[in-house]
């Protein structure tokens, strides 16, 4: 199975294996223009790449790809970051019934939303 | 060698400027630091805005401690290296971030050993005072759990 990472890091690595690296700009949601330069450059790795599945970690880059990977088909799986032990965080209620599954990493927060899975926690 | 690191995305001039003043009244001419954008020019320290993330691994192996904002992948990092850490957490009353989920994150590291949280810069203060003696933990493993990936497998192989 071949693997795309996107990142917001400059020359970021591959966190294992010998996958490519895709960079994408990093925007906030008040910068309209930073938000449709990433569109772009999304839409352009997930046409070239065409990715049958996206997994994401979060923040408006993730958001991004698993609205444009609506639109080809994939399979989207988000993973809130372990920091939103409070509440799941904004990119995560974006995604709300465009992702195909939400998970977060704290079961209280998976109690209270039907819509959020849990499988455990990276700590 | 002591590694400061705020992120890259928002400014953290608190941090870096108490940093900077520890540094220069102590001597200290070993204090690397990546400050994002922060505003605030340190004198002190060893200051990058962003450090290839090459270059950024090996200080953070070099590294006797690490101090950052109370971020997850700051202090999973530290953790991973059994490096002691101190964090402070950006206040969003300050402006610092755009929400306090940092300081709940410092909350639930309390007691956590190798994580020395310090909400105010007197904090930050008395932990830097004994800074021989802030120890780091048991280094933990660079990968989730295997229960979650092996769940996370069947999820996208469903």
């Amino acid at each position: 199975m071949d693997v795309r990472f996107v990142t917001t890091i400059r020359r970021g690595n591959a966190p294992f294996g010998n996958y490519s690296v895709a960079r994408v700009t990093d925007a906030s949601t008040r910068r309209l223009d930073q938000v449709l330069l990433l569109m772009f450059q999304m839409a352009g790795i997930l046409l070239r790449f065409r990715p049958s599945v996206i997994v994401s970690t979060g923040a408006a880059p993730g958001v991004i790809a698993i609205w444009l990977g609506r639109l080809i088909g994939a399979r989207t799986i988000w993973i809130d970051s372990i920091a939103n032990s409070e509440k799941v965080s904004l990119s995560a209620r974006l995604v709300a019934g465009q992702a195909h599954v939400r998970l977060t990493q704290w079961p209280h927060l998976a109690e209270q939303d039907d819509d959020l899975g849990y499988i455990g926690a990276v700590l | 060698m002591i590694l400061l690191a705020v992120g890259t995305q928002l400014p953290f001039d608190r941090l870096v400027r108490a940093m900077d003043d520890w540094a220069r009244v102590n001597g200290r001419s070993d204090v690397v630091a990546q400050i994002g954008s922060s505003t605030y020019r340190p004198h002190t320290l060893k200051a990058f805005s962003f450090l290839e993330p090459d270059a950024f691994q090996a200080l953070q192996s070099e590294a006797s401690l690490h101090v950052s904002h109370a971020g997850m992948g700051s202090i999973l990092q530290a953790m991973e290296h059994g490096k002691p850490i101190i964090v402070m957490p950006r206040d969003f009353s300050r402006g610092e971030h755009r929400n306090d989920h940092q300081m709940a994150t410092a909350r639930r590291f309390y007691g956590t050993p190798g994580v020395h949280v310090a909400i105010t810069d007197e904090d930050l203060r008395t932990l830097l005072s004994d800074v021989g003696r802030l120890g780091g933990g048991q280094p933990i493993p660079s990968v989730a759990p295997r229960a979650m990936t092996d769940a996370l497998r069947r999820l996208i192989l469903d």
